[in-house]
């Protein structure tokens, strides 16, 4: 390892700006003579728009412009698209209305946009909002699974029945019931997976600029895939060829996955921009984030496993609804199926799985990826199953994971639903896990808990997701509108130094750190010389963004190919320079050396050579020394883990904390593990947000409840025990890094891991079952049999 | 946020000159209620007062039988102040559980007895302690002063310009936070007073109140154990998103005897 290469606890390159509020975001931009918008939302879930009258408004100081949706469907401006087309069982198509910018004839949720004001001042835009006058004729509206679903249900589009976007399955339904009619044993569970909001620290934000004079647009908005904004919104619903659109996602606050999608803002502000001939910027409150970032989650399952007496899993099935809200967000349709369903093998053998989901519209806010996406309600569905299976048939929790483990010599193993497991070894982070959480003294910790009057409990939750994803040819055959290659450019300055422009978006990963790690330990160059570019695609030519932890996985891997092209030019050069033959080139450390000998030069000489060719092999080698890679992943990365937990309930008040937590986890090769701890931390803290805290709340009616802070319970520093984690690492098979991706794991094994501790620690009240989040009263009430 | 105009008077007849001429002003005490609410676009004073230069308002006084706090104290003073720490220690952990260190190093006391929020935690002290509020032209009992939802006894334009606290035998708080907002779902004080055992609640209903059936109870027997057995009605109780009434009522119960139980009874 070399001193700031792969494997080094490096200090992260990008705090020094953000400690020291030196961070561009994009709230930071100023362009000049920029207006300021105002949106206008509904106050009401669902309703007819009879009349938007804006001339009061228009009126007002400082007022610039009042635009609706009947102005921008007149622009012949589009709806905002959906990025991946979901199938029903019948093999026809799923329901895909469509999803103004504004909102023309309709209202859907508390939030959705109706008209936007813009002004010389934020407070003029809105001062002057509070004069348009919408009329609404009010319409019945659904918020939540069970009313969307029942008999008669108000709908959300006229034209889809039973609010039924799709009626999704995986695996064989017939099949699958056979092997329950005849197993000895099986286990049913009805689980609800919470609806979150994701609260990314910094609020969405977007400058929309039109140039009449070059006629080009540049959009500055908060985007974890600038690019695919840049194709959403170009060719979808402005069609605006790209090398007229200029989408910058500078220093960006956060997302988890909630700044992935296209949202209808960076379509109002850009187009706004042509309205009015000046940069147009909005940015949200924390308010307006509540009700307008796509929030994630919100399942309701019913779920089954049939075992054999031995405790051998011999079937599952899983029925879910997945509530979409009242219109796609980019990859809605995509979240419950394939990115959950598929994921329902778990870590385990189970020979046969049926997996049906309907995705329901509801008269919420969009649905869409949150941390993990999918696979997390996979994993908790799934862990907890097996918990309770645990507890009827009286096997060890952990000996019945074991047992139906996919073992180290199953590799490569094709799952029943759909995916190819490259490599894993399940035991080995059950046992490092074990081992942190010092499990063998577990009961010593509980009787001094009950000493105190308190009720401990112990949970394990195994885990695995599939990230990286994926090869482009197989998400686009499962409906994926998009390729999924990542794309590396290395830029050898004629000094020796390198630029790196990667297509992957750092948001707090730290990939401006990592990037370069890769970068010294391919070319041995100084750590500090080493610039990463990206978030723009006026300087980054390509590339298709952060999420489903992608960045090491596939933007790492595009990278370490374009780092092998330099090498390889870079020695052809170093031959020309030490008159030898080009095989003979070693480069090490960054020096080129004649193998055998002490001829040699430094990387920085061949890299002036590339820019000053005086003595350079002209005839056969072009100049200069810059190397792209586009990279298509060849599977998925799998990586997976064991998560121990440890509450201590409070029996009078219900109130659980968290006094342990160990993550043991296997992501394959770990570029700098100081970082990952980092990303384990916060997934884990999500993770226990959403098992104990987190719960998004509409009324009946369909109004949002939990839309500030004050009600929307985030998990805080004193929520959190120290934890202990550690990595095991089986590299993954199929890609140049060995790596697999870090960023949702605590969030997927976390929830499962906490929530079977509380039904451990509850073992003498017989709850059977509880669902997230397990606040004080709803623990308080299943101790006392209203579950 | 509207627009307002902003005072910042020396004197209390300064302040009561303003409020005199514009019917829309409000006082502004620490603002941890009504700015955000005013950023909400939710209130809309014509005028705001800020009465943080007015003379003799920010004291802490101890005349041996009671401690005396001015309306414009704010809670981290209350919370690391001797005498109040010595005097009152229950007073002094009440004030530094309130909100967060933003909200302790702006909030006040007077600010939050106005306001009778029915989750702040002030209440709960000024009523377990049996305190006196202190006007610009009154005494008001404690007794009399909560009178519902955001409702005192104070008359339109009265200004309370201290809180006195008698200095009680023994006193504990116990509070219940609410996980999201750290206001009070439910607090109690329990406190053994010159009038005697006094048990007061607040975060549970409408606005803070005293649970005399527990106070007679103590009287009795001052020990957990004497609260066995004794509810609040949770009819009278709220219900909302974060808690039932019902649990509520039951909180009331778990957190009178803890601070029972933290007093060796």
């Amino acid at each position: 390892m070399t001193e700031n290469g792969i494997g080094a606890a490096v200090r992260r390159k990008e705090d020094q700006r953000f400690i020291t509020g030196r961070g561009q975001y994009v709230d930071d931009i100023n362009r000049p003579h920029q207006v300021y918008a105002h949106i206008l939302r509904s106050s009401i879930p669902h309703g007819k728009i009879k009349k938007v009258d804006v001339e009061a408004a228009r009126k007002m100081p400082g007022v610039v412009g009042v635009l609706t949706g009947a102005e921008m469907a007149a622009d012949g401006i589009n709806g905002l698209p959906c990025g991946w087309g979901v199938n029903n069982k019948d093999g026809s198509p799923m329901a895909e209305p469509a999803h103004p910018a504004l909102a023309v004839d309709v209202v859907r949720y508390v939030g959705d946009q109706v008209a936007v004001v813009l002004a010389e001042s934020r407070a003029q835009a809105r001062d002057a909002a509070e004069l348009v006058e919408i009329d609404y004729d009010t319409l019945p509206a659904v918020a939540d699974l069970d009313a969307a679903s029942a008999d008669g249900a108000p709908l959300v589009w006229d034209d889809v029945k039973g609010n039924v976007c799709f009626d999704w399955e995986i695996g064989d339904e017939a099949a699958t019931n056979e092997v329950f009619e005849k197993a000895d044993t099986v286990v049913g569970i009805d689980l609800v997976n919470n609806r979150l909001i994701a609260n990314a620290m910094e609020p969405r934000a977007a400058i929309g600029e039109y140039d009449s004079g070059k006629d080009e647009y540049t959009l500055y908005t908060t985007s974890q895939n600038p690019h695919v904004i840049r194709l959403l919104m170009g060719a979808f619903v402005m069609g605006i060829p790209e090398h007229k659109l200029r989408v910058i996602s500078p220093d960006v606050g956060g997302g988890f996955g909630s700044k992935i999608f296209h949202y209808a803002e960076e379509v109002i502000v850009t187009w706004a921009s042509t309205k009015v001939g000046r940069p147009v910027k909005w940015t949200a409150d924390r308010s307006e984030s509540f009700m307008s970032d796509a929030h994630g989650r919100d399942h309701k399952s019913h779920a089954e496993l049939a075992l054999s007496k031995d405790g051998d899993f011999l079937a599952l099935r899983v029925y879910t609804l997945a509530n979409l809200g009242a219109y796609l967000s980019t990859f809605g349709p995509a979240v419950p199926t394939y990115m959950h369903a598929v994921l329902l093998a778990g870590n385990y053998k189970t020979p046969i799985i049926y997996a049906n989901v309907k995705g329901l519209f509801t008269h919420t806010v969009p649905v869409d990826a949150y941390r993990g996406a999918g696979r997390p309600e996979a994993s908790y569905l799934l862990e907890r199953l097996i918990d309770k299976a645990a507890r009827k048939t009286g096997i060890d929790p952990i000996e019945l994971r074991r047992r139906n483990f996919i073992k180290p010599e199953d590799f490569p193993y094709q799952t029943p639903v759909a995916l190819e497991y490259d490599t894993g070894n399940y035991d080995a982070s059950v046992d490092k896990a074990l081992e942190l959480s010092d499990y063998k003294n577990y009961e010593k910790r509980k009787a001094e808990s009950a000493k105190r009057g308190k009720l401990r409990g112990i949970g394990i939750a195994s885990y695995i997701e599939a990230c990286g994803v994926a090869p482009s040819n197989v998400a686009g055959a499962l409906g994926a509108r998009a390729g999924l290659y990542e794309v590396g450019t290395v830029r050898v300055n004629p000094t020796g130094s390198v630029t790196v422009l990667t297509g992957s978006h750092a948001h707090g990963q730290g990939h401006e750190t990592t990037m370069s790690q890769l970068v010294v330990e391919a070319l041995g160059v100084d750590y500090d010389s080493v610039e990463v570019v990206h978030g723009d695609t006026g300087k980054v030519p390509f590339g298709m963004g952060t999420y489903g932890s992608r960045s090491a996985a596939v933007g790492g891997v595009a990278l370490m190919n374009a780092l092998e092209k330099i090498k390889t030019k870079s020695k052809k050069i170093a031959a020309h320079l030490l008159e030898a033959s080009e095989e003979d080139i070693e480069f090490e450390n960054g020096q080129l050396t004649v193998k055998g000998t002490d001829r040699s030069v430094a990387f920085a000489e061949v890299a002036l050579a590339a820019y000053v060719p005086h003595n350079y092999p002209l005839d056969v080698l072009e100049p200069g020394l810059e190397e792209t890679a586009f990279y298509d992943p060849k599977n998925f990365t799998f990586p997976a883990g064991c998560h121990i937990c440890e509450v201590e309930v409070d029996p009078d008040t219900g109130v659980v904390e968290v006094v342990a937590f160990t993550a043991g986890d296997d992501f394959g090769r770990i570029i700098n593990p100081m970082i990952v701890d980092g990303q384990v931390h916060g997934g884990v803290t999500q993770g226990i947000g959403q098992a104990l805290y987190e719960q998004c709340v509409y009324d009946e009616s369909g109004q949002l409840l939990t839309g500030s802070m004050m009600d929307y319970c985030l998990p805080k520093a004193d929520n959190v025990p120290n934890f202990s984690v550690s990595t095991d690492v089986t590299p993954c098979t199929h890609n140049v890094l060995g790596v697999k991706g870090c960023g949702e794991a605590g969030a997927i094994g976390a929830p499962p891991a906490v929530i079977n501790a509380v039904l451990n620690a509850l073992s003498d009240y017989n709850v059977d079952n509880l669902q997230m989040p397990a606040t004080p009263e709803r623990v308080w009430q299943a101790m006392h049999g209203n579950g | 946020m509207y627009q307002f105009n902003y005072h910042r008077p020396s004197s209390l007849d300064e302040v009561k000159k303003i409020l005199g001429d514009n019917a829309e002003a409000k006082l502004l005490a620490g603002g941890m209620t009504l700015l955000p609410t005013m950023k909400m676009r939710l209130a809309q004073p014509s005028d705001l007062v800020d009465m943080s230069g007015v003379d003799g308002l920010s004291e802490i006084r101890d005349d041996g039988d009671a401690i005396e706090i001015g309306a414009m104290v704010r809670h981290a003073d209350v919370a690391s102040n001797d005498r109040v720490r010595a005097s009152i220690p229950a007073l002094a952990e009440l004030a530094e559980s309130i909100g967060d260190a933003q909200v302790r190093n702006r909030g006040t006391i007077g600010g939050s007895v106005a306001n009778s929020d029915p989750a702040a935690d002030y209440p709960a002290a000024v009523l377990g302690l049996n305190a006196v509020i202190k006007t610009d032209r009154r005494e008001i009992k404690a007794d009399d002063f909560f009178k519902g939802l955001f409702e005192t006894a104070l008359e339109p334009g009265e200004i309370i310009v201290a809180v006195r606290f008698p200095k009680a035998k023994r006193a504990a708080y116990a509070k219940f936070p609410n996980p999201a907002s750290r206001y009070a779902v439910v607090g109690v004080m329990v406190a053994e007073t010159a009038d005697g055992i006094r048990v007061a609640v607040t975060g549970a209903g409408g606005c803070a109140f005293r649970a005399s059936a527990m106070e007679a109870a103590l009287a009795k027997d001052f020990s957990a154990a004497a609260l066995e057995g004794i509810a609040v009605d949770a009819a009278d109780l709220n219900s909302d998103l974060h808690a039932s009434a019902e649990y509520r009522a039951h909180l009331v119960g778990v957190m009178a005897k803890r601070a029972v139980q933290s007093l060796g009874g």
